[in-house]
C-alpha cells in the first residue's frame, strides 16, 4: 500500500493550482472516452466508404455469388463456411469448457484447482499463428484416422458423409479447422465459466450437500441454473472469437468456396482466411474489405447480443466476462 | 473378523448407503484396462490413441454400471458426472500439451544464437542457416509502439469510466470497451488499411501495424486498469480530498501510483495477446526478408508473419524456421506472462 507521509500531501497542497486543474483533467479524460466512440465509428465508417463501391462494382451479387476472383466475387461460401466453422467448434469447446470449469470449481482440490485454472489459460496465451502451424503439421495428417472412423460409422449422418471413406491424406476440410477452432476457443470459455461458477453463493451449495444431494445433483440444482446467463454468455464470446479467427484457419482450411455441409470434403473457406489467403495476389483490396465488414457487423452482432445477456443478467457477472 | 468389526458394519450398512471403496474403484478400472488389452490381442482394434479411447470408455462404462448396481442410480449418475468432467479436463490439457511439446521438439532443432542473431538476407528457401533476427525487430518495435500508443490513452479512458463514472458517456463508453473487446485482430488490420494506407495513401510500415496492434490492446488496458483503480480504497482518496488536494492530483498521484503493480501487470498480458497477432502485421506491414529496423519507412516482418509464411512453404528448411520461431514467441510469450504472474504476487491491491 502506497503510504502517504505529510511531506507528501503538503507537497501536493502546494502545488495544486485549484479548479482549473480540475477542469482540464476532466475535459482531457472526457476526450479519451469519446476517442472510443469516434475510433469505433471511424473502422465502422472507413470500412464502409472502402467497401461500397467494391459491391457496388461487383458485376454478380456480392451476397449470393460463392466463387471469388477479380471478375466475380461473393461471400455465399466464405459466410457459409464461417459459420458452419464456428458452430461446430462451439459443440466441440462448449461441453468440454464448461465441463472442465465444473471440474476446477465444484470437483478439484483448492490447490490443484488454481493450477488447473492458470494451466487452462496457457490455452489462450498461444499465439493463433502458432495453432495454426501445429494444425498443419501436427494434426492434419493425425486426422485421416479419425476423420475415417467418422466418415464409415457417422457418414449416414449427412454431416460426415464423405465419397472418398475419410481417406484423404492431408484432410484440409471445415472439419480440421473447427477442431483447431474449438481448442482455441475452449479457453475463453472455460475461464468465464469458471468465473461464473465460482460466483455462485455457497449457501445454495452446502443446502443442497447438506439436504443429502450428490455432488451431480448439488451442480444441477445450485450451481447451473444461477451461471446460464453467465454460460450462455460465454458460449457467444467464444463464437465472436470462433468467427473472426484467421490465420489458424487459413492455414488448415482447404481455400475452396463451396457450400457444402460435408465437413469432411475437402474444400471450404471461411470471409477471415479468405482474406488472409486472397491478400498477397488482390491488386484491389475492395472485395476484401467488403467481406471484412460483413465479418465486423457479424462479431458485432454477437458480441452485441453477448453483453445483452450478461447486462440483463445483473451488473455482478460483468467482472466475470 | 470379530465381533466388534461386525457389527461395525452391520451398523454402517445400516446408516449408510453401501458405495464402492476407492481401492474398488482402482480395480474396476485396472481392470478394464486389462479388457481394453485383451480386446486388442484379439479382435482387430488397433493403435495407441484408439486404445486409450477405448480403455477410457470401457472404465466409465464399467465403473458407472458397478455403480448403479451397488449404489443406486443416483450415485451412478454421479460418478458419470465426475467422470465426464474429467474427461473434459484431459481434453483441455492433451491439446495444450500436444501443442507447447510439438513446438519445442521441432523448434529446438534450429533455435540457437545462429538464429536469433542473424535475418534472413542471401538465404534462399533452399539454404540452411539464416534466422528471425529482423522479425524480432519488427515484432518489439511494432508491439512496442502499439503500447506507446494504447498505454496513456487506454489510462485516461480507464479513469474516465472509473472517476467520472456518473456520467451516462462513462457508461456507454465501458460498454463499447467491452464490444471492442470481440472485434477480430482482421478487421482492426482491414480498418488500418483503408484508413491509413488507402485513404491517405500511405505506405505499408511497421507503423501501420502497430496501429492495428494499438487497437486490438486497447480494450485490453481500459479493462484491466478500470479493475484495478475501482480496487484502490476510497479511505485513500478520501483522505487526500480532505488534505485539499484536487482531483486530479489525487487522481495521478495517490490512485495512479497506488494501482500502478496491478496496471503494469494489465499492460503485459495485453503485449502478451497481441505479440503474436498475424493477420493485422501481415495486411499493413507487409513482409521483409532484411532487417529493416525503420518502423516509418519500408516494410517489416514480424515472428508471427514470419511464421505464417514458412509454415506453408514448399521447402522442409523453411517450415522448420517456421517451428523455430514458434519456439521464439512462445518463450516471448511465457516470459511476459511469467513476469505479468510474478508482478501480481507483489500486487498488494489485487491480494486483498
Amino acid at each position: 500500500m502506497a503510504s502517504i507521509t505529510t511531506a507528501d500531501t503538503a507537497s501536493l497542497r502546494s502545488s495544486s493550482r485549484s479548479a482549473r486543474g480540475d477542469a482540464v483533467f476532466r475535459t482531457l479524460t472526457f476526450i479519451a472516452g469519446a476517442f472510443v466512440f469516434v475510433l469505433l465509428g471511424a473502422i465502422a465508417l472507413f470500412l464502409v466508404i472502402k467497401a461500397m463501391p467494391a459491391i457496388k462494382n461487383d458485376p454478380t451479387n456480392f451476397f449470393t455469388t460463392t466463387q471469388w476472383s477479380s471478375s466475380a466475387y461473393g461471400i455465399a461460401a466464405t459466410l457459409f463456411g464461417t459459420a458452419l466453422t464456428a458452430v461446430l467448434a462451439l459443440a466441440i469447446a462448449v461441453p468440454v469448457g464448461v465441463g472442465v470449469a465444473l471440474y476446477i470449481t465444484q470437483y478439484a482440490p483448492r490447490r490443484i484447482a488454481t493450477l488447473l485454472g492458470y494451466v487452462t489459460d496457457m490455452l489462450a496465451a498461444v499465439p493463433s499463428v502458432v495453432y495454426g502451424l501445429w494444425g498443419l503439421i501436427f494434426l492434419l495428417p493425425r486426422m485421416v484416422g479419425i476423420d475415417h472412423f467418422l466418415a464409415k460409422y457417422f457418414g449416414w449422418t449427412g454431416l460426415f458423409h464423405d465419397p472418398a471413406g475419410g481417406l484423404n491424406t492431408f484432410p484440409k476440410t471445415i472439419f480440421s479447422a473447427s477442431i483447431v477452432l474449438s481448442i482455441m476457443v475452449l479457453p475463453i470459455i472455460a475461464a468465464i465459466s469458471r468465473e461464473v461458477f465460482r460466483q455462485v453463493d455457497p449457501v445454495q451449495k452446502e443446502a443442497a450437500l447438506a439436504l443429502g444431494a450428490t455432488r451431480w445433483e448439488m451442480i444441477r440444482t445450485a450451481v447451473l441454473p444461477p451461471s446460464r446467463a453467465g454460460v450462455i454468455s460465454a458460449t457467444m464470446l467464444g463464437l465472436g472469437r470462433a468467427l473472426g479467427e484467421t490465420i489458424a484457419v487459413a492455414l488448415v482450411i482447404g481455400n475452396v468456396n463451396r457450400v457444402s455441409g460435408h465437413v469432411l470434403v475437402p474444400g471450404g473457406n471461411t470471409i477471415a482466411a479468405n482474406i488472409a489467403n486472397t491478400f498477397g495476389e488482390a491488386a484491389d483490396k475492395g472485395p476484401l474489405i467488403a467481406s471484412g465488414l460483413v465479418l465486423f457487423v457479424l462479431t458485432l452482432v454477437v458480441n452485441l447480443a453477448a453483453r445483452y445477456v450478461i447486462l440483463r443478467a445483473g451488473t455482478e457477472e460483468r467482472s466475470a466476462v | 473378523m470379530t465381533i466388534a468389526d461386525s457389527t461395525q458394519s452391520l451398523r454402517r450398512q445400516s446408516l449408510r448407503q453401501a458405495s464402492i471403496p476407492r481401492a474398488g474403484v482402482a480395480v474396476l478400472i485396472a481392470g478394464s484396462i486389462g479388457l481394453a488389452f485383451v480386446l486388442f490381442a484379439v479382435t482387430p482394434l488397433q493403435g495407441d490413441a484408439d486404445f486409450v479411447v477405448v480403455a477410457a470408455l470401457l472404465s466409465v462404462v464399467i465403473l458407472v454400471a458397478a455403480s448403479w448396481t451397488v449404489e443406486g442410480r443416483r450415485r451412478a449418475i454421479d460418478r458419470f458426472a465426475t467422470s465426464a468432467t474429467m474427461l473434459a479436463l484431459i481434453l483441455t490439457l492433451l491439446p495444450l500439451g500436444f501443442v507447447l511439446g510439438y513446438v519445442i521438439k521441432r523448434g529446438a532443432k534450429d533455435f540457437n544464437i545462429n538464429f536469433l542473431t542473424h535475418s534472413l538476407a542471401g538465404i534462399g528457401p533452399l539454404d540452411a542457416g539464416g534466422g528471425v533476427y529482423h522479425a524480432i525487430i519488427g515484432t518489439f518495435e511494432q508491439v512496442l509502439i502499439a503500447s506507446f500508443i494504447s498505454v496513456p490513452l487506454g489510462l485516461m479512458v480507464a479513469i474516465f469510466i472509473t472517476e467520472y463514472s456518473r456520467s451516462s458517456l462513462a457508461t456507454a463508453v465501458r460498454f463499447l470497451v467491452d464490444v471492442m473487446t470481440g472485434i477480430p485482430s482482421i478487421v482492426a488490420g482491414l480498418f488500418v488499411l483503408s484508413f491509413w494506407i488507402l485513404a491517405l495513401n500511405q505506405p505499408y510500415t511497421g507503423f501501420a501495424a502497430a496501429m492495428a496492434l494499438a487497437i486490438l490492446e486497447l480494450p485490453i488496458i481500459v479493462r484491466t486498469s478500470e479493475e484495478m483503480i475501482r480496487l484502490v480504497p476510497a479511505a485513500l482518496r478520501e483522505a487526500a480530498y480532505a488534505l485539499g488536494v484536487p482531483k486530479w492530483k489525487t487522481i495521478l498521484r495517490v490512485v495512479l501510483p497506488t494501482a500502478t503493480t496491478g496496471i503494469t501487470t494489465g499492460v503485459m498480458l495485453a503485449m502478451a495477446r497481441v505479440i503474436g497477432e498475424t493477420a493485422p502485421v501481415f495486411l499493413v506491414a507487409g513482409n521483409n526478408f532484411f532487417i529493416n529496423n525503420d518502423p516509418l519507412h519500408g516494410q517489416q516482418a514480424s515472428l508471427a508473419t514470419f511464421i505464417f509464411i514458412n509454415a506453408r512453404a514448399s521447402s522442409d528448411l523453411q517450415v522448420d524456421r517456421a517451428w523455430a520461431a514458434a519456439l521464439t514467441l512462445i518463450l516471448i510469450v511465457a516470459v511476459l506472462y511469467v513476469s505479468a504472474r510474478l508482478l501480481t504476487r507483489r500486487n498488494a491491491l489485487a491480494r486483498r
